[in-house]
């Protein structure tokens, strides 16, 4: 699989990772050659063989639902660039 | 004094020939005068340290310890470290003061160890030499022209340099395999759900493993029984009663069936490698162990099948870095899409941003099948030619890498040529085994790793056949030059 330039800038914009206009064609290259990597899988059928997801294959415990943390908010929120009246701020997304 | 193995001063505190206080001051001199050379630490905690010595010290004083009480530490920067900075290697958490310990972190601690800092690792753990860490490439003691390899490279450049007895690392393909092998010391990657991934800071979660890195297995032992244990805030923690990986060390490997397999050993392997793995296969002969041929067929995919499901679990766990609510935020955002994907792209380096586009892609509508669901299938080819493997052998022995250390900025170019460096260890994750890397020689003044693999939850087993072959030689025991 090579990838174009498009595909690039859709995956980026998938990723919500903003690149340079400049990096796009080597990026689109490295990629490409990771993907030549990856597609060496298909050298071997595995239609008979089912998906393992966990390597013991054991499934994840669940707990009760109960409440285990206390409120710490002020603790979180003190790592947070941009906080008002214990909001986490971010620019606005509903045009008024 | 740091010339001692952990062990070694364990025993010096036991009997009161040094104080937790003065150790901590020999290794906090120690990373003061010679880190500069090597950029092993990210944080140095020192007051932090001596704070914990005394501590440690009014244990020992009231004999509530334990054998690692007093015995400084030095913690990988992916665990988290309550009020103190736990970067992960990237410019996006920088400014990351970590509200919680790592479970990791809190029983070290409350084992009586004292944390020296935290080491410098590649960015979210993505690498296989410490090349791709925001705070610049570290050095291996062994020639500071060459990488101490990755991702734990920090880890085992301040191991060997002796700038502490031991430190933590993790391991999703390798990564402290692979940087012991090439800083000639002992490390071991538990069975997947051994040690807590709590406060890890994730990579790839089915495959993150945390464990030790030491100067020997006897060390490595000590260090794992106080690490390892089901742990209820991780949800794939397994379910086990505690072990002591001591208990077995001193046991006899005769009769001990060590498979080869042929796979390891062919195209690909630098031939002063193959002959140093030799000349420990015979030496584990002498030591009553037999040795026969095995085949692993479907190793050669595991390289393909890990850069499809570690990329597709990293971009799912670094979805959390988006600005917000913690770590980098870029200046100025135009609106919520833009402070996403700035602080993201602003915020993360090529290797980390390289593959969670790879796991965006393979994820994304239509590929599923193709990539991710397919790598799950050949993940299951390749750990039932473990399974059958193990029917015929106790332990596998192959060498950790394929090369002693390279060159800084050897690989940096072409990501798929670094990618390459791991295909002796990236299967083991893929299957969940343990499996652990000792010093088996030299090619030229680099030391060489070797690999012992074990069938799961076999981490006992593992340590005493590298600790009665560390009985039998002494590559363990070498330093690097200005270091011993």
């Amino acid at each position: 699989m090579t990838l174009e330039k498009t595909d690039v800038e859709r995956i980026a914009w998938l990723a919500r990772l903003k690149l340079s206009d400049n990096d796009i064609p080597e990026v689109a290259r490295q990629l490409s050659s990771i993907l030549a990597l990856v597609e060496q899988m298909n050298t071997v059928d595995t239609v008979s063989v089912a998906p393992l997801a966990h390597p013991l294959e054991l499934s994840l415990k669940l707990r009760d639902d109960v409440v285990t943390e206390g409120n710490q908010r002020e603790t979180f929120q003190a790592l947070a660039s941009h906080v008002e009246a214990g909001l986490y701020c971010v620019p606005k997304v509903i045009d008024t | 004094m740091h010339k001692n193995s952990l062990i070694q001063l364990s025993r010096a505190l036991d009997r009161r020939e040094i104080s937790s206080v003065e150790l901590t001051e020999i290794y906090l001199d120690r990373i003061a005068r010679m880190d500069g050379k090597y950029n092993s630490f990210i944080t140095v905690t020192a007051e932090l340290a001596r704070a914990q010595a005394r501590e440690a010290d009014q244990r020992r004083q009231a004999g509530n310890n334990g054998p690692l009480t007093g015995i400084p530490i030095a913690h990988k920067d992916i665990f988290c470290t309550r009020g103190v900075k736990t970067s992960c290697g990237s410019r996006m958490l920088d400014n990351f003061i970590a509200p919680y310990d790592a479970t990791v972190v809190e029983k070290l601690r409350r084992a009586g160890m004292v944390m020296l800092g935290k080491t410098n690792m590649d960015e979210f753990a993505m690498g296989s030499s410490t090349e791709t860490s925001f705070y610049g490439p570290v050095r291996n003691p062994w020639d500071l022209e060459r990488v101490p390899g990755g991702s734990s490279g920090g880890s085992a450049c301040v191991v060997a340099a002796r700038l502490a007895p031991a430190a933590t690392g993790t391991d999703t393909g390798g990564s402290i395999r692979q940087p012991a092998a090439l800083c000639g010391l002992t490390g071991i990657k538990p069975t997947y759900g051994t040690v807590s991934r709590y406060g890890m800071i994730a990579y790839a979660s089915s495959l993150d493993q945390g464990g030790p890195i030491a100067r020997s297995a006897e060390d490595a032992a000590l260090l794992l029984t106080a690490m390892a244990g089901f742990d209820a805030r991780d949800s794939t923690s397994a379910e086990r009663p505690a072990e002591d990986y001591s208990t077995h060390l001193e046991d006899s490997i005769e009769g001990l069936r060590i498979g080869l397999p042929r796979e390891f050993f062919g195209e690909g392997l630098d031939s002063q490698i193959g002959a140093v793995i030799e000349s420990a296969v015979k030496q584990f002969e002498r030591l009553g162990a037999v040795v026969a041929e095995i085949s692993l067929p479907n190793t050669r995919l595991s390289i393909p099948a890990y850069y499809v499901v570690a990329p597709a679990e990293c971009s799912s766990n670094l979805a959390r870095f988006d600005g917000v609510r913690y770590g980098y935020r870029c200046d100025d955002a135009a609106d919520i899409n833009d402070l996403f994907s700035r602080s993201r792209g602003e915020g993360f380096g090529a290797e980390v941003k390289r593959r969670i586009m790879i796991g965006t892609y393979a994820l994304s509508a239509g590929y599923y099948d193709a990539y991710y669901l397919k790598a799950q299938r050949i993940r299951r080819l390749i750990r039932d030619d473990f399974h059958r493997a193990f029917a015929e052998a106790d332990v596998i022995l192959c060498p950790t890498s394929p090369t002693v250390a390279f060159k800084l900025g050897e690989k940096t170019d072409d990501p798929v040529t670094m990618y390459l460096s791991d295909i002796y260890t990236i299967s083991i994750n893929l299957a969940g085994l343990p499996a652990l890397s000792l010093p088996a020689g030299f090619v030229g003044r680099l030391p060489v790793g070797l690999q012992l693999i074990g069938d799961h939850f076999g981490e006992a087993r593992l340590l005493n056949a590298a600790h009665r072959y560390q009985q039998a030689t002494d590559w363990h025991l070498r330093a690097p030059e200005g270091c011993g």
